[in-house]
């Protein structure tokens, strides 16, 4: 868990926008603002005060302004009544918003170079990473792509706070025709970069990191895996992740994550419990056969 | 305008006394955490002070760790989430060591839901909890697979529920008082809880959640990992008023943890009339991590409004006149 203390406040709508193919809300919440840091979230109730919609619906936390005492904005696409909802708020309706929430972003202590990979949606969290990039002295590098040039998301922004923008959409109607992984390698080798940073859908997060692996440089992504409350006690959003010692657990992508270290999320096993995680039916044969061969 | 003091001892002796007795267990006031909605408290303690509230009753705990059901787990249904989490938890040793030592340092109330594939399991859990200092009360969760009957829960066989009621009552330290805790999902939960008071139970926690089912009709396929899931939220509280009435009905002198969609100061002064002692608070907390203060604060003032000196005086007090309604009931 996050050593920053997450707040919860009632939160009025400053301003509600278009943002290519997406809606963003900006709140007051200055409680929240002064708290962030880049890669964490926030988690919105939906529906009103006496909603049937018991989940709350979690976002990854765009800007943040020192405008009336700290502002956040949010960015999302209609997906389901939630959403739907949440598109219809205007200007000064309330908000009930926890934030900042999750594991942020760590950064490098020195001025190195780092490529910032992200699809569709999954940008949005890389915009306050590279602001804070940029403000160590490091040298940025994007790589964003989506399904078409609408959803790829800020690639004017993009252009401009980077020192190189690459874009990757599935139709080709913005950059490369293709996808993040198809252009990374390049991006690496020409930007000499030391550190990739990743959000998107799991596949492209388990291609990047085999990528950055194979660069030998760190890689951390932030997953994009299903909340429902976004504190850490449903227990919904688990991920299968390697630990310190060796061994995987289901983590919790709200509170142990949504960032790790690439390399210790179990990508292909994503969606399951593998066998030898802790507490699954392999776990203690793992262990045993591990002691045994310690002991030779 | 400050206040005189006769303003102020006026506004005293109108704060309510909120304090309730379960058997020997005395809690400061009836709201607590319902299991496996509030981990063993050290994420909502980030959002309010957890030694305010009558007790934390922990994420069910089991003997060995467990890995749980793979995502997705849980599916927002109207007023409810159904969930299929199964159990995942470090295991006793490490509850025991790290996460109970935990609790009580903030000065809460720790109430241990427990859970196990057997009856040996249950004794083993029983036995540890009795060892470690400062466990306020055990909580039976019977809605574990018997692992001894091809998986059906415990609370399917009301003679195998009485197994490990029996075996835990006998085995936990005398002081500590020990609830059973049943799902509504039986034939007759009324037989089911008497079992469970003969075998030793001290109380009743009333009701788990209720199975259900939600199909993705896009991907057509259901919505968790797990098939079936339990229900919760409000979706579910007339079921569980109902749960508690009828027992209460039958066995008044045996106090009752009731919960089943509690997210509002009504919604748990409702279960207080049907005959709970203590309220715990679940699925709201998902939604509003504050909602056991927010409730607590809410019930007193329900108190407030209607005068009523001492929380106790309500339990069970919408059964007075209406002897023959359980029976009369559908």
């Amino acid at each position: 868990m996050s050593d920053v203390r997450p707040v919860q406040m009632s939160s009025p709508v400053l301003t509600v926008r278009q943002v290519d193919a997406y809606h963003a809300i900006t709140v007051v919440a200055p409680g929240i603002a002064e708290r962030f840091r880049s890669g964490q979230f926030v988690a919105v109730a939906v529906g009103g005060e006496h909603s049937a919609m018991l989940t709350r619906r979690m976002f990854a936390i765009h800007e943040v302004k020192p405008d009336y005492g700290g502002t956040v904005e949010f960015l999302f696409t209609v997906r389901g009544k939630g959403t739907a909802w949440l598109a219809e708020r205007r200007s000064r309706d309330l908000l009930d918003i926890i934030g900042p929430l999750g594991r942020p972003f760590p950064l490098p202590r020195d001025p190195v170079n780092c490529v910032l990979v992200g699809g569709g949606s999954g940008s949005v969290p890389l915009f306050p990473l590279a602001h804070a990039l940029r403000r160590r002295g490091c040298r940025v590098d994007f790589v964003l792509g989506g399904a078409t040039a609408s959803r790829v998301f800020n690639a004017m922004t993009a252009r401009r706070i980077a020192e190189t923008a690459t874009f990757t959409t599935d139709d080709g109607s913005l950059g490369t025709k293709g996808r993040v992984t198809d252009v990374l390698a390049q991006v690496i080798e020409e930007a000499y970069s030391d550190v990739v940073y990743a959000c998107g859908p799991m596949p492209m997060l388990r291609e990047v990191t085999a990528i950055a692996m194979h660069y030998g440089i760190p890689i951390q992504v932030s997953v994009e895996e299903t909340m429902a409350c976004g504190t850490g006690i449903c227990m919904s959003c688990v991920v299968p992740v390697v630990g310190e010692d060796g061994i995987t657990r289901m983590a919790r992508a709200c509170v142990d994550g949504p960032v790790f270290r690439g390399e210790r999320v179990r990508f292909d096993d994503v969606g399951t419990v593998p066998f030898d995680a802790l507490g699954a039916p392999g776990w203690k044969a793992r262990s045993v056969e591990d002691q045994a061969r310690e002991a030779g | 305008m400050p206040l005189d003091a006769e303003t102020v001892a006026e506004t005293a002796a109108m704060i309510p006394d909120l304090r309730v007795r379960l058997g020997e267990l005395e809690l400061a006031n009836p709201v607590v955490t319902a299991a496996g909605c509030a981990g063993a408290g050290r994420e909502l303690a980030r959002f309010f002070d957890i030694a305010r509230i009558g007790a934390v009753v922990t994420k069910s705990v089991t003997v060995e760790p467990r890995a749980g059901w793979p995502a997705p787990r849980i599916a927002e249904t109207p007023s409810g989430v159904l969930s299929t989490v199964g159990l995942q938890g470090p295991g006793i040793d490490v509850f025991v060591q790290r996460d109970l030592p935990w609790l009580l340092s903030r000065g809460a109330r720790a109430v241990v839901s427990v859970a196990g594939g057997s009856v040996d399991e249950y004794v083993t859990l029983a036995q540890r909890l009795s060892e470690a200092p400062g466990v306020t009360a055990i909580e039976v969760n019977l809605s574990s697979p018997d692992l001894s009957r091809g998986g059906e829960h415990f609370t399917a066989d009301p003679e195998a529920a009485a197994q490990v009621v029996a075996a835990v009552r006998e085995t936990a330290r005398s002081d500590i008082p020990v609830f059973a805790k049943l799902s509504p999902d039986v034939a007759d939960l009324v037989a089911l809880a008497g079992k469970c008071v003969a075998a030793g139970a001290d109380g009743l926690a009333l009701v788990n959640t209720v199975r259900g089912m939600v199909i993705d009709v896009d991907t057509m396929r259901p919505a968790v990992a797990g098939g079936m899931g339990g229900l919760s939220g409000p979706a579910i509280r007339p079921i569980a008023v109902a749960c508690v009435y009828q027992v209460h009905a039958a066995y008044p002198e045996v106090p009752i943890i009731g919960m089943g969609g509690i997210g509002t100061g009504r919604d748990a002064l409702e279960f207080l009339l049907a005959g709970a002692s203590a309220v715990a608070v679940g699925t709201a907390l998902f939604h509003d991590p504050s909602a056991c203060m927010r409730v607590l604060r809410e019930l007193e003032r329900e108190l407030i409004d209607r005068g009523v000196e001492r929380v106790e005086s309500l339990i069970g007090a919408a059964h007075h006149g209406m002897g023959g309604l359980g029976v009369a009931a559908g």
